[in-house]
């Protein structure tokens, strides 16, 4: 479809009516803001990428001898602290949901725009702290804290590593407080709650958790820092206290965060997977309320990270229970994904690649899941590699490839721009393969018995963990390539237009990039979510 | 190269075989449904490619959602049941398991075997027999893991955490500190080694160290002047030890307590806790006093004292470290 003679005439929108750079910094357009986070997770995402980078040369071969161990347990504690709390944690809701979410449900911008300007500048001041802490000589307790080794035996950078949790914790706080609002008062005339598309329901889901969990491990934090400095007898059992509290506190957090971690995720995969399938998702009240419901059963889990740990075994139980339950709704969300695909028109641009890819690699995340959660296994297997490979499967096999999935979705509306779709494809492809060489070895390391945060291990573990690092160097080129191509397209991409995907929502009737207040006029909805019987299958644009 | 590229784990405990046996089922249910998941994904991708058809909107199909909700939550409750079945046999110990002591430390694993002998970052243990180790932590959180027998218990400070095994398969295998413990944790690991009963016995009589770690704990406890209080009649200011351990003891807020493991601990460390009903809370805190070791001590000493047979320390020994030329680690 795409003439020569492109027009080169520039609508008035969001990226071209204002400049310089106070413009940007002291901007409350959701959409810069939108783009100041994108800007700033994606360079805290390669800094926890060289710490892996680093971690996975070390286990090239079993003796310790590229870093001192002192140095690799910092490498995997910086590694977890920055990927968990600054990349994966406002990855996909800071990015896309805070463009999409007014777009989504009609309305110019978010509720309060000063205050998710204000969640940028906590992030900003939390993910400086951090950097200050690596350059500084770093923290060694891994990305848990846990006590007493955090509170009393190690003598890194504990307060300043928590200090700078704590407060990119209230940037997260402030995105879900602020999103839930958006969604209840802020929609468009004839946006029902049922007419939402589901990318806003796991959305609103994970602003329940942000909102209620978060300040669990803000406290939890804080009283690390006051037994590191006042000795104050919390969780040291010399000074009175109990080791164990601290780990209830930390993962009545890090297990609700699990999902915020994916959640969003999940939203991005049901936009795409109904988009290039041309169908209204299979079962869409299904898919919605299973987002609440993971919402929901996520606090009732914590202590399944914590089997061996000397709980109770009755405890053990109900928590063993419960983490089957709430493996329920996430199986419901990829069979009726698989069935969306059933009889649709089914097109693998870029986007769809990285969901299907989403789809496989999630789907072994959650199965290797319901394993870790039968307790007989856990056992076994717990802080092995075996749950490294789990949990990268959910958090970079899925929200990572979920994250980019939608990030080329989204990509000409937030840019107006198109990029090479063949280059997308094979980013894609090279993210599956290095990523499935990486850690699928894991499992089987994991099952052998190999612990996690080992600088040193038996040789015999070596042939595996050489195949796993293989796989991290073709990963690593593959999270590479997007940065070129979409860099390339800002500049040489053809003109997107409003619509290239022929996808359905509200955010594809406006222009793109979209005019600064997202609409010219309060669109007024009066179709379902996801009505691609009203829409041409041919796609009008590019390639 | 292919003995240095294990696939599955060496077996060598009854818990390891019973384990392989829920995991083996696991990876063939969840390996079918992925299978079939990731079938389903490429035919339709295939079938129903763009410009072939026509889409086709489906709202949905409430019986199809109930099928697929309730069919796996059936099968999760197999998972459930059996890992919970294995998970409740290994935190119970039987009764007349054989026991030793482990204190976790950074970074070394101490072994105290009942009758005296000490090891570091290596356990002999004799095979065919119910081994129950109790488990305390000089510092931080370490983990006691053994993949050979499918086996792993952290090692808490201030309290005592048990896990046991049946060996089956003499041989060398690989105990890790499984829990982040600091600097060297990766350094934190050693041997366990299952010798045929009669060889362990030998062993143990080759090892050998000061007397039996009952003997040791009445040496420290006639140094502390324990039994000055602590007399063997009703005069004394403090209970009269004999016979307690094991059994309840009714406290002075008219609740009771089992005196085991942690409770002898506690009473020694934090007196204070939970006083015996009719005694007043004078005994000092031996916090700071005493090494983990001397506690393990004293409460073999407790327990001894309060076990109908008492078992006499077995004659000194000459300290040797177990050393011997071990075969390949497993």
């Amino acid at each position: 479809m795409a003439t020569v003679a492109t027009p080169k005439v520039e609508t008035a929108n969001y990226l071209n009516t204002d400049f310089g750079i106070k413009s940007w910094l002291l901007t409350t357009d959701h959409k810069r803001i939108a783009l100041l986070y994108l800007v700033s997770i994606t360079i805290m995402f390669f800094v926890g990428g060289f710490f892996a980078l680093l971690i996975r040369l070390e286990l090239l071969t079993p003796a310790g001898d590229l870093l001192q161990a002192e140095t690799y347990n910092k490498m995997f504690s910086m590694h977890g602290i920055v990927m968990v709390f600054f990349f994966l944690v406002p990855s996909v809701p800071a990015t896309l949901g805070n463009f999409l979410v007014p777009l989504m449900i009609g309305a110019r911008d978010l509720a309060f725009p000063k205050i998710n300007l204000l969640s940028w500048y906590l992030y900003i001041a939390g993910a400086g702290l951090m950097i200050y802490t690596i350059v500084t000589g770093g923290v060694d307790t891994g990305w848990t804290f846990y006590t007493p080794f955090s509170t009393t035996f190690s003598n890194t950078h504990v307060i300043t590593a928590a200090l700078a949790i704590f407060i990119a914790g209230f940037s997260s706080i402030l995105t879900g407080l602020n999103f839930i609002v958006t969604m209840h008062r802020m929609r468009a005339p004839g946006m029902t709650w049922g007419r939402m598309p589901l990318f806003l329901w796991s959305h609103y889901a994970t602003s329940i958790i942000q909102l209620l969990a978060t300040p669990v491990l803000a406290i939890a934090l804080l009283l690390v820092a006051l037994e590191r400095l006042f000795n104050i007898g919390i969780f040291n059992p010399q000074l009175g206290g109990d080791p164990l509290l601290f780990q209830h506190l930390f993962w009545f957090y890090s297990h609700p965060a699990v999902y915020i971690m994916i959640l969003p995720g999940m939203g991005v995969v049901s936009e795409v997977i109904a988009c290039f399938s041309h169908k209204r998702v299979f079962g869409y009240s299904f898919v919605a309320l299973s987002s609440i419901s993971i919402a929901v059963l996520g606090f009732l889990v914590w202590a399944h990270h914590m089997f061996v740990a000397g709980i109770s075994v009755y405890a053990a139980l109900v928590f063993s229970f419960l983490s089957y339950m709430v493996a329920v709704p996430s199986a419901i969300k990829v069979f009726n994904w698989t069935a969306t695909m059933y009889k649709g028109s089914i097109r693998m641009n870029t986007p769809m690649l990285y969901a299907l890819g989403f789809i496989g690699l999630f789907t072994m995340g959650g199965m290797t899941g319901l394993f870790v959660a039968s307790l007989g296994v856990d056992v076994h297997v717990t802080d092995t590699y075996f749950v490294i490979a789990h949990f990268h499967y959910i958090m970079v096999g899925g929200m990572v490839m979920a994250f980019l999935g939608g990030i080329h979705f989204w990509w000409p509306k937030i840019t107006g721009k198109t990029y090479p779709d063949i280059w997308g494809q094979i980013a894609a492809a090279t993210i599956f393969l290095g990523f499935n060489l990486t850690f699928f070895p894991q499992f089987i390391l994991g099952y052998l018995g190999m612990p996690r945060r080992y600088h040193a291990y038996p040789a015999e573990f070596q042939v595996l963990n050489v195949l796993s690092t293989a796989g991290a160097s073709i990963l690593g080129v593959g999270y590479v390539l997007p940065l070129f191509y979409l860099f390339w397209s800002l500049r040489y991409g053809k003109a997107a237009g409003p619509n290239p995907w022929n996808a359905a929502g509200l955010e594809w009737k406006t222009t793109s990039p979209p005019p600064k207040y997202n609409f010219e006029e309060t669109p007024v909805v009066t179709w379902e979510a996801y009505n691609y019987d009203e829409i041409p299958e041919e796609a009008p644009v590019v390639q | 190269m292919l003995q240095n590229f294990p696939l599955w784990p060496t077996a060598a405990s009854h818990g390891a075989y019973d384990l392989d046996a829920l995991f083996i089922f696991l990876l063939v249910v969840c390996g079918a449904v992925t299978l079939l998941i990731f079938i389903l994904i490429f035919v339709f991708s295939i079938k129903y490619r763009h410009g072939k058809h026509k889409a086709v909107q489906i709202e949905g199909s409430t019986p199809l959602e109930i099928t697929w909700s309730l069919i796996p939550l059936a099968i999760f409750m197999i998972f459930f049941g059996w890992g919970a079945t294995l998970y409740f046999r290994e935190a119970m110990p039987p009764k007349d398991s054989m026991e030793i002591f482990v204190v976790g430390k950074q970074w070394m694993w101490k072994v105290q075997h009942p009758d005296g002998v000490r090891e570091i970052d290596q356990l002999h243990v004799p095979a065919y027999r119910d081994i129950r180790l109790t488990m305390i932590s000089q510092d931080v959180i370490h983990s006691f893991f053994v993949p050979a027998f499918r086996i792993k218990a952290d090692v808490l400070p201030g309290r005592y955490t048990t896990t046991w095994f049946h060996a089956t398969k003499p041989g060398v295998y690989h105990l890790f500190c499984a829990e982040y413990c600091g600097t060297m944790h990766s350094g934190m690991i050693g041997q366990i080694v299952v010798m045929e009963p009669a060889e362990y016995e030998a062993w143990l009589q080759a090892g050998g160290g000061e007397g039996s770690l009952a003997s040791t704990g009445q040496k420290v406890f006639q140094q502390l002047g324990c039994a000055n209080c602590h007399r063997f009649d009703t005069q004394g200011r403090g209970p009269n030890l004999q016979g307690v351990y094991g059994r309840p003891v009714l406290l002075d807020d008219g609740s009771s307590v089992i005196a085991d493991d942690n409770y002898v601990r506690e009473s020694i460390l934090n007196p204070g806790a939970k006083v015996v009903a009719g005694f007043k809370p004078i005994m000092p805190t031996f916090q700071g006093i005493l090494s983990e070791d001397q506690v393990l001590a004293l409460i073999s000493y407790v327990k001894a004292i309060s076990t109908p047979a008492q078992r006499e320390p077995v004659s000194n020994r000459p300290a040797v470290p177990a050393q011997a030329g071990v075969p390949q680690v497993q």
